[in-house]
């Protein structure tokens, strides 16, 4: 009985948030296919036909899985962080605080949202990449579980820095001075075994390359780390995001005084 | 059986700011309760841990018999809230906003749309169901979060100065219609700062001062206490020498303030009145008599 109840709150919020992000596609869909539609343009097809070959496929090639992967990324944390800090700004997150709604419902509702849009894009995106290469699937489960759960992250992730957001700048900062320089130097358009081998140290602590690699595996079969270990690390990360999410909603941190 | 059961509520902030000072009081089932207080006093704070939307520092609450801190999802099931501040998405439909509260309470879908179209044509607005909330005028907003509010059909609404800003007609409209909803059965507890609402409207009343609970007792009971009344009377034009008694102040050449005993009636002011010559045109009392009361006591505990 309660497992329906929860169910339908669960469902209620997923609904409203995709119906957000629907309601204002001029500014959550068009954006990004626009972006990625000039970084094919540029990078793929003007720059990538002198660079030639790249982990044994071409260039184009190469980065397509990269930016479907930065896109579902940037898309998944936004708009969890957004949407959730527009709640705590408006004040209608009391709307869910007053209600019974179990925090974990709460969270798996915003997590959904950010979710269906990062797919979403992602699945903008690869229908883009289209016009520009024909993309073969090496490893189909692979490809989907690796999207699925990197969205997850960035979608906590997301709920994380909303939660703690005090204004509509601070839900920027990260993505601007971390998220982006992490996604940049993740391996989306080079492989990091061109680096040096310190670099490619370094690279091994950003875990956007573990996403990126097993998401390009997927496509290609290519990969610069094992996709058993990127997928372990994937999980690593949303075990302590939503743990640290459920610690601080569950406080009320930022959410109750 | 108590709709709210509170013993000993205790809230201190961050800060050090102790905002309730161990509150203990019982709303019944069916009855119409007001809260009041000066700004800052703590009421809201009182709402806000029934509501859950503040965090008791200690101190029990119970809703319907359930305990907040044990079986809070059943006590938040019994409560439907509407704010002192606007809180719903500016940005959302109307008829969306409370089809997902609805859902929000485990509604089904099909069913929240039905029971919205009732909160909705309830609360007069059914035309407004399709406009973004932020187009709606203030009276609107205000009649958007009592229809969110009674969506799930709660057994207890609170409502947080719900005619704060609001046209005396609406505010009287809205009067009726929680009249209506409190003979149908739901508990109401409301706060407000027009203590002329707390008279009209409820049975019980409870006053609350720097975070401790001054009074609890029934609105008869507590004007029964009115000692004195002030009155202003409208009157001919006064001669230059009265000789009236120290109950009496000249405010103007046709205007008097008296002072009235309770238990002595107003015959005797009129026959001091005529003795002088006086020809009282109209009266009316100088405030609400419950207002009077509310300021002594008030000032009282503040000393």
């Amino acid at each position: 009985m309660k497992g329906q109840l929860y169910f339908t709150a669960f469902k209620s919020i997923l609904i409203k948030e995709i119906y957000r992000f629907t309601r204002i596609w001029v500014q959550t869909l068009v954006p990004p296919a626009i972006t990625m539609s000039l970084y094919f343009v540029i990078f793929g097809n003007l720059i990538g036909s002198r660079i030639g070959e790249m982990g044994g496929v071409s260039y184009m090639s190469f980065i397509v899985p990269g930016l479907i992967m930065m896109s579902v990324i940037t898309n998944s944390y936004s708009n969890v962080a957004s949407s959730f800090y527009s709640a705590k700004f408006q004040r209608n997150v009391e709307e869910l605080l007053v209600a019974p709604v179990p925090n974990h419902i709460m969270i798996l509702g915003y997590i959904g949202g950010g979710v269906a849009r990062g797919l979403l894009v992602g699945l903008i995106v690869t229908c883009i990449s289209q016009f520009f290469v024909t993309l073969q699937i090496h490893h189909f489960f692979t490809l989907v579980v690796t999207v699925l759960l990197t969205s997850i992250t960035f979608a906590l992730a997301g709920l994380i820095n909303a939660i703690f957001a005090k204004s509509f700048d601070d839900i920027s900062i990260i993505p601007t001075f971390v998220l982006t320089p992490l996604t940049y130097l993740g391996g989306v358009f080079y492989s990091i075994s061109m680096l040096p081998d310190f670099w490619q140290g370094v690279s091994q602590l950003n875990p956007i390359v573990y996403m990126i690699n097993a998401f390009r595996y997927g496509f290609l079969g290519v990969s610069d780390v094992s996709v058993w270990v990127s997928l372990l690390v994937i999980c690593s990360f949303i075990a302590v995001f939503y743990s640290v999410a459920y610690y601080l909603v569950n406080k009320g941190i930022g959410l109750r005084s | 059986m108590n709709a709210i059961e509170i013993k000993n509520l205790i809230k201190i902030y961050k800060g050090g700011n102790t905002a309730l000072k161990g509150i203990s009081l019982t709303v019944k089932q069916g009855d119409f309760y007001a809260l009041l207080g000066p700004n800052g006093a703590g009421k809201s704070t009182t709402i806000g841990i029934l509501s859950s939307l503040v965090n008791k520092t200690s101190g029990e609450v119970k809703i319907f018999g359930d305990d907040i801190d044990t079986h809070l999802e059943d006590a938040k099931r019994h409560i439907g809230l509407v704010p002192q501040e606007f809180n719903f998405n500016q940005f959302e439909a109307v008829e969306q906003i409370l089809v997902n509260q609805a859902g929000y309470y485990g509604l089904p879908r099909k069913e929240a749309w039905q029971r919205a179209e009732i909160c909705l044509k309830q609360l007069d607005l059914w035309d407004k169901r399709k406009q973004q909330s932020r187009t709606l005028s203030g009276g609107m907003k205000r009649r958007l979060m009592i229809a969110r509010a009674l969506m799930h059909q709660p057994k207890l609404l609170i409502l947080d100065e719900p005619t704060a800003g609001v046209d005396i007609e609406l505010r009287r409209s809205m009067w009726v219609f929680l009249q209506q909803l409190n003979k149908e059965g739901i508990t109401i507890v409301l706060t407000t700062h027009y203590l002329e609402e707390a008279e009209t409207l409820c049975r019980n009343i409870g006053i609350i001062n720097q975070g401790e609970l001054i009074e609890n007792t029934s609105m008869k009971s507590l004007l029964a206490r009115i000692a004195k009344e002030t009155f202003v009377l409208d009157t001919s034009t006064l001669p230059e020498q009265l000789q009236l008694g120290e109950e009496f102040t000249r405010i103007d050449e046709h205007t008097l303030e008296v002072e009235v005993l309770k238990d002595e009636g107003l015959n005797a002011t009129f026959a001091k009145l005529t003795e002088q010559g006086v020809q009282v045109l109209s009266m009316r009392n100088k405030s609400n008599r419950l207002e009077e009361l509310f300021v002594e006591l008030v000032q009282q505990g503040s000393h």
